[in-house]
């Protein structure tokens, strides 16, 4: 079995907010393993963001855990004091930011944002660490490097901001790396760029990823396994070809059958909109926006459901009790793929 | 960039013609004669002084006269202050004035931005209400009221410093005070919301990550960051520390140019008036073209517009 580099257990967290709590976050279990890329893959709110932002201590003021732990090398890091944070952040556990165009200061040289990381951690001297923060420059593909260090963000493109905002936090060579829709802020031919150069990088660096996005198409390219939040929860997880092939709860459905395909005529939807989880429902937060909700959805929250050694699934229709449904066409196509699948597999 | 200079020293020279055009035809606008005891004088004597001063001539005569004498250096002779040369005047007084100027705009801008930063890191808290109800008091007290309060307090009573006069670095203390707190003031507002700004923008998420400390990202990305807009601030400041000076000067026995700006409008003395007008306006646009360099300083996004003028 891999080895689990991070576990996260049982995490909650509330945002206190004038109206009442806000329990963004909602009994989050996941663990990351050495070396793999973990999809966190969810829609906007559904807490994706604010479960890594727990995991770097970066949490807004008016937020507060209020149960659970982050294991990391053996220690609760929620149990960490700021200046312990400080130590782990952007050396261990480093963040690559969602718009490159806001995220790197506008008047300070590149060449000092890549090696300020140094110049903290590893305590080098300014000189060795613009020489270490070349050689990054060059490894993340930006052309010219030993002139452009010189240079201000503004004189970069986006891509080139997003390559350089890559190059800050590999510049430590971290454990772990956490992508917070690193693409969505670039054009398409860019995005790929960005993803293929993470992919090299990170088996140069031989980091693990936590890839969060709310594009389902950029995690079948990277990720390894996947997890898939809805209103503060993770409802499904297992590995890329489980939750793309073989998903099991029907918010995976919804998600998977609004991705438009070639032959597909319409962009299908997921009615409806997210609980407000300043009250979060009692059963299944997706029952009101679930056409296969069944009365025990709205009234128990559905345990985790095994499907396989590696797939999980919160949702009742994996009961033993809970009657046959038919998924959307789509998705049954996609589990006949998956039959096929594993029936090679098993040859 | 030396063309962008040229370009702007010659708009500053262009100014500096409309104000002394306007000025001129304003102050011969203005009521009443330079001779203070008029009534006094035979009509004979009036004509005499006319003449000497150049008074009888058309105005628009006298006006070319001015402008030819100001190409020379020449600022005419004040009519009040013993018939000496303005510009000695000016350059025996500039020295005070300058230094309090100067001195006020470092005081105000240096605690500016200090309490403007603390109460932007702890907002919303007790200090971030302390100082917002201390940037709104020291804004609208005038400057001559505290004045009068830390002459009386600060000197009459503890005895800490000089009451007035000038006359070494003890003396300029209250006054650089009196005038310094209302940019401090403001500098400390305007500090505050750009750093509060500054500090939800994602290149401070980002700086977080990398672990910095909280000292470290505020000293090496917001304050630069929260700068930029305050370099705004500069020309006013200038103005109102021109201004300033010239009430705070009258109570602290300064001897700078305030004080004879004063003296000079109220007593019609024509070529002084003029005189420390365009030194004021001359000043005022040095200071307006300093700011623009200074901007280019602090960020380079305008350094790069500015090469490619």
């Amino acid at each position: 079995m891999a080895e689990r580099i991070l576990d996260v257990k049982n995490l909650e967290i509330n945002f206190h907010t004038y109206a009442g709590d806000v329990k963004a976050i909602r009994d989050v279990s996941f663990h990351l393993n050495k070396g793999e890329t973990l999809a966190i893959v969810g829609e906007s709110g559904s807490g994706k963001s604010v479960t890594t932002k727990s995991l770097m201590g970066l949490l807004a003021n008016n937020a507060e855990v209020m149960g659970g732990s982050i294991m990391y090398h053996g220690k609760d890091i929620l149990k960490n004091s700021e200046k312990q944070m400080q130590n782990i952040r952007g050396k261990e556990i480093a963040m690559i930011f969602q718009d490159p165009m806001t995220s790197l200061d506008p008047t300070m040289k590149i060449g000092q944002q890549i090696a300020e990381p140094l110049i903290k951690h590893k305590k080098i001297e300014k000189k060795k660490a613009w020489a270490q923060a070349l050689d990054i420059l060059k490894l993340v593909g930006i052309t010219n490097a030993e002139e452009r260090i010189k240079d201000y963000p503004h004189q970069f493109s986006g891509g080139q901001r997003q390559r350089i905002v890559i190059a800050i936090a590999l510049v430590c060579y971290p454990e772990i790396l956490i992508a917070d829709e690193p693409t969505t802020a670039l054009d398409v031919t860019i995005q790929a760029q960005i993803l293929q150069l993470m992919k090299e990088l990170q088996s140069k660096i031989e980091t693990s990823i936590i890839f969060i996005t709310h594009d389902l198409g950029v995690v079948a390219g990277m990720a390894d396994r996947v997890a898939v939040m809805y209103a503060g929860q993770i409802v499904e997880y297992g590995t890329v070809d489980e939750i793309f092939y073989n998903p099991q709860h029907p918010y995976t459905w919804g998600l998977l059958n609004s991705m438009p395909t070639l032959t597909s005529t319409t962009l299908e939807a997921i009615p409806g909109t997210p609980p407000d989880l300043l009250d979060p429902p009692k059963g299944d937060a997706f029952a009101a926006r679930n056409p296969y909700a069944m009365k025990i959805d709205v009234e128990q929250k559905p345990p985790f459901f095994k499907v396989s050694d590696t797939h999980y699934a919160a949702t009742w229709l994996l009961h033993p009790d809970a009657p046959k449904v038919t998924p959307p066409k789509e998705i049954v196509r996609r589990h006949q793929l998956f039959a096929k699948m594993t029936a090679h597999e098993s040859v | 960039m030396r063309k962008y200079l040229l370009k702007r020293v010659f708009y500053m020279i262009l100014t500096l013609f409309l104000v002394a055009t306007i000025t001129f035809f304003l102050m011969k606008l203005m009521p009443g004669t330079p001779y203070s005891n008029q009534e006094k004088m035979t009509p004979h004597q009036i004509q005499i002084m006319n003449e000497q001063y150049g008074l009888n001539k058309p105005i628009w005569m006298q006006y070319l006269l001015y402008l030819l004498g100001m190409l020379h250096g020449d600022l005419g002779t004040s009519f009040q202050f013993s018939n000496q040369p303005v510009s000695y005047l000016i350059s025996s007084r500039i020295g005070a004035s300058a230094q309090l100027g100067i001195q006020a705009m470092i005081f105000g801008i240096f605690f500016g931005v200090i309490v403007g930063s603390i109460a932007a890191i702890n907002r919303n808290t007790w200090i971030d209400t302390t100082s917002t109800v201390l940037s709104i008091i020291g804004k609208s007290v005038p400057n001559f009221v505290l004045a009068v309060l830390l002459q009386y307090y600060i000197a009459l009573k503890l005895g800490w410093f000089p009451i007035a006069d000038w006359g070494g670095f003890s003396y300029t203390i209250l006054p650089t005070i009196a005038l310094g707190v209302g940019p401090l003031a403001e500098t400390a507002r305007f500090i505050r919301t750009g750093m509060v700004d500054v500090l939800n923008s994602d290149y401070i998420e980002l700086a977080k990550s990398k672990g910095l400390s909280r000292f470290g990202i505020v000293y090496h990305h917001a304050l630069r960051n929260s700068l930029i807009p305050l370099v705004t601030l500069i020309g006013p400041y200038t103005v109102a520390l021109m201004t300033g000076s010239m009430v705070i000067e009258n109570i602290f026995s300064i001897p700078g140019i305030g004080e004879q700006f004063v003296k000079s409008i109220l007593t019609n003395d024509y070529p002084t008036i003029m005189g420390v007008t365009m030194l004021f306006s001359a000043g005022l646009v040095a200071v307006i073209l300093l700011t623009d360099i200074i901007y280019g300083i602090i960020d380079p996004r305008i350094r790069l517009s500015g090469n490619e003028d």
